[in-house]
């Protein structure tokens, strides 16, 4: 097996990725600002809606989603116990 | 029949193609296959709307073909990701997934052109019994019981279709299958066999259970035909619905956060496949000429990016042997082609500018709000972020990218590559012209999908989408993906209904115990017959039925002398 790097093995290039992003995102908030955009909800007319809506609604995701593990996280052999024995028992008969 | 008409109903030539694919082997098997496909396309465009086929069947009036404009949509589609399927599975010597695959598909364009119930309700079943054999292929024993509770669930849906059908006929006097309404009992019967095959809530785990638990291939053809099929005939028998509206909003926004916290990637895909159909059932929902498109054409385009999207994953699961988020990453360094096209998919589910997502999803939110429903929008809008999160930063990142699990693989074999290859090129071209779908919606309404504030907004919403997601993962909060199971509504009937079962069933046995020492006693204190007892000891304690129906045999016959005498 050959150790060649590749292009994220590189810190830099990750960083370069990450900086491309935010600056994708100042430009498109900044945009708001200027582009004259139409609005049919009544919220939409607020500036930096979207930006704010994206950025808080997937933090909300992540966050009820984590807490949601609390609740609902098993084993991952949590159903096998049952369904093995119930296949044993159909085997059987 | 009453119209003749060149072509042959459109699942014939699937169905004998099918037969094809089970005896014959090897390329000769994959060249009939694939001329199958296009004999039946050629066959499908020799159809134009309006050309129906009925029948007599004894007292019923049939139409096993009706074609117009909905139905031919679905057509095309359905053509489409067979054609992609079956060359994704070429190199699989399996015949009867090979077989099984197209009679599935041609059961689907059986359903969608099935002029009334009675024809529906046979194409549905066999919709899933030709499916189940998809997940069992897999040849574990998650995927029989998988594929088990599966075929329980969708022969259900269909039994209870048949109900209604019935019911239809009773009130109505006909069995055609036009707009139907929740204004009686059939119509609330038919509107749950719909929904069950259209994943509702609380009856949507038959496939987030049962999809990641197929084959590689099966996975593909599964996510393409069952649903839309329940989506195309919601839009056919329940548009304006309004509950619909209500239900795909849930849809929509509750899979996500499973998708969140799972960690085979598949099953992520089957969330966010739950999540799609909710904007399809929304768009049916509210009903207008524009949402109505929205939704088929969402189908449209989704059948395809969600196809991408499995057969990418299918990939990864068929290259290294596994599919949980916590054993991959780093892919990109051995499959850089899959990478590309896994990430054109994703950025096509994302609604991206460009991809097709966004010009079939956009009509449904900006129908949402035509008529007012902005809280609905509100939550479409959420879910439109979540979706970016889960389906489009997720699958890709931790499959190919997040923390190098050391996994040196190959690109899959040339055959899935291409078939990877064929949808993204569509997504791309549906992105990218997409009057070239706009032109095949079966309702009038104008619609521009490019305008600055659609991309614009679109844009910015998917971008801190990704922000937030890397700010979570810089500061540690993102969830990491850990082996585990999570609880769904499933677990009433996998886990506490056969618990429950059990329970009863041991209380019943200490009962019937109980009633054993009780009667013993009882028959001891009989003075009259302390003398016997030895006898009713052997007999007692032997507990045996016969045992006792003997000797209650007995003490009748020694009654009956007696009284006869």
């Amino acid at each position: 097996m050959t150790n060649k790097t590749h292009f994220f093995d590189s810190e830099k290039n990750v960083k370069w990725v990450i900086r491309a992003l935010y600056i994708c995102c100042g430009v498109l908030f900044a945009l708001d600002f200027i582009v004259n955009r139409y609005s049919k909800h009544p919220w939409e007319w607020i500036w930096g809606f979207y930006p704010v809506y994206g950025f808080v609604g997937c933090v909300i995701l992540v966050v009820v989603a984590k807490w949601m593990r609390k609740l609902v996280m098993r084993d991952e052999n949590y159903y096998q116990p049952a369904e093995s024995e119930a296949e044993q028992h159909n085997g059987g008969q | 029949m009453e119209h003749l008409f060149n072509s042959v109903p459109p699942f014939v030539v699937f169905y004998i193609t099918a037969v094809f694919a089970f005896v014959l082997e090897g390329r000769t098997r994959t060249v009939f296959m694939l001329a199958g496909i296009v004999l039946s396309a050629l066959n499908l465009l020799g159809l134009s709307a309006g050309d129906n086929w009925q029948l007599q069947f004894m007292s019923f009036e049939l139409t096993p073909v009706r074609v117009d404009q909905l139905s031919l949509l679905f057509g095309y589609l359905f053509h489409i990701a067979a054609l992609i399927g079956v060359i994704y599975a070429i190199h699989v010597k399996d015949a009867v997934q090979q077989s099984m695959s197209l009679l599935y598909a041609g059961s689907a364009l059986g359903a969608v052109f099935a002029g009334d119930l009675l024809t529906l309700f046979l194409f549905w079943e066999v919709l899933a019994v030709s499916s189940a054999f998809l997940i069992w292929a897999r040849q574990t024993d998650t995927a029989f019981h998988a594929g088990m509770r599966y075929l329980i669930i969708q022969v259900l849906s269909g039994v209870i279709l048949l109900a209604g059908a019935i019911f239809y006929f009773v009130q109505q006097g006909n069995l055609s299958f036009d707009y139907i309404g929740l204004n009686s009992v059939a119509g609330w019967l038919i509107f749950i066999a719909f929904g069950i095959k259209c994943a509702f809530p609380f009856v949507h785990n038959w496939l987030t259970d049962a999809y990641p638990e197929s084959t590689p291939i099966g996975t593909v053809f599964l996510s393409a035909f069952t649903t839309k099929v329940a989506v195309y005939s919601l839009a056919r028998g329940f548009p304006g619905t309004e509950l619909l509206v209500y239900i795909g909003a849930v849809m929509a926004c509750f899979p996500i956060f499973y998708a969140v916290i799972e960690n085979d990637l598949r099953r992520v895909l089957a969330y966010s496949l739950v999540n799609q159909l909710g904007f399809m059932v929304v768009g049916i929902g509210i009903g207008t000429a524009l949402s109505l498109n929205g939704a088929v054409a969402h189908a449209f385009t989704d059948v395809i990016f969600k196809g991408l999207l499995f057969m990418s994953m299918g990939a990864v699961l068929h290259m290294t042997g596994r599919i949980n988020g916590s054993e991959l990453g780093g892919l990109y360094k051995s499959m850089p082609k899959t990478t590309l096209l896994c990430i054109i998919g994703a950025a096509s589910i994302s609604a991206f500018p460009l991809f097709s997502g966004f010009i079939s999803k956009s009509m449904i939110m900006t129908a949402a709000l035509q008529e007012k429903y902005n809280g609905v929008w509100l939550i479409l809008l959420f879910a439109s972020a979540g979706v970016f999160h889960h389906a489009g930063i997720k699958i890709p990142y931790f499959a190919f990218f997040a923390h190098d699990s050391g996994i040196r693989t190959t690109e899959p074999p040339k055959n899935m590559l291409f078939a990877m290859f064929i949808a993204a090129t569509l997504c791309v071209g549906l992105g990218m012209f997409p009057q070239t779908l706009y032109q095949l919606l079966p309702y009038q309404a104008s619609y521009t999908a490019y305008d600055v504030t659609h991309v614009l907004t679109q844009l910015q919403l998917l971008c801190f989408s990704a922000l937030a997601f890397v700010w979570l993962n810089q500061k540690g909060l993102y969830p990491p993906e850990l082996p585990s199971v999570n609880l769904e509504f499933d677990w009433l009937y996998r886990r506490a209904l056969p618990v429950g079962a059990l329970v009863v069933l041991q209380r019943l046995k200490a009962v019937q115990q109980l009633v054993y020492q009780g009667g013993y006693k009882l028959y001891c204190q009989l003075g009259a017959l302390e003398h016997n007892r030895q006898v009713s000891k052997v007999m007692v304690f032997s507990q045996s039925t016969a045992g006792m129906v003997t000797w209650l045999a007995l003490l009748l016959t020694v009654f009956l002398l007696v009284g006869v005498v």
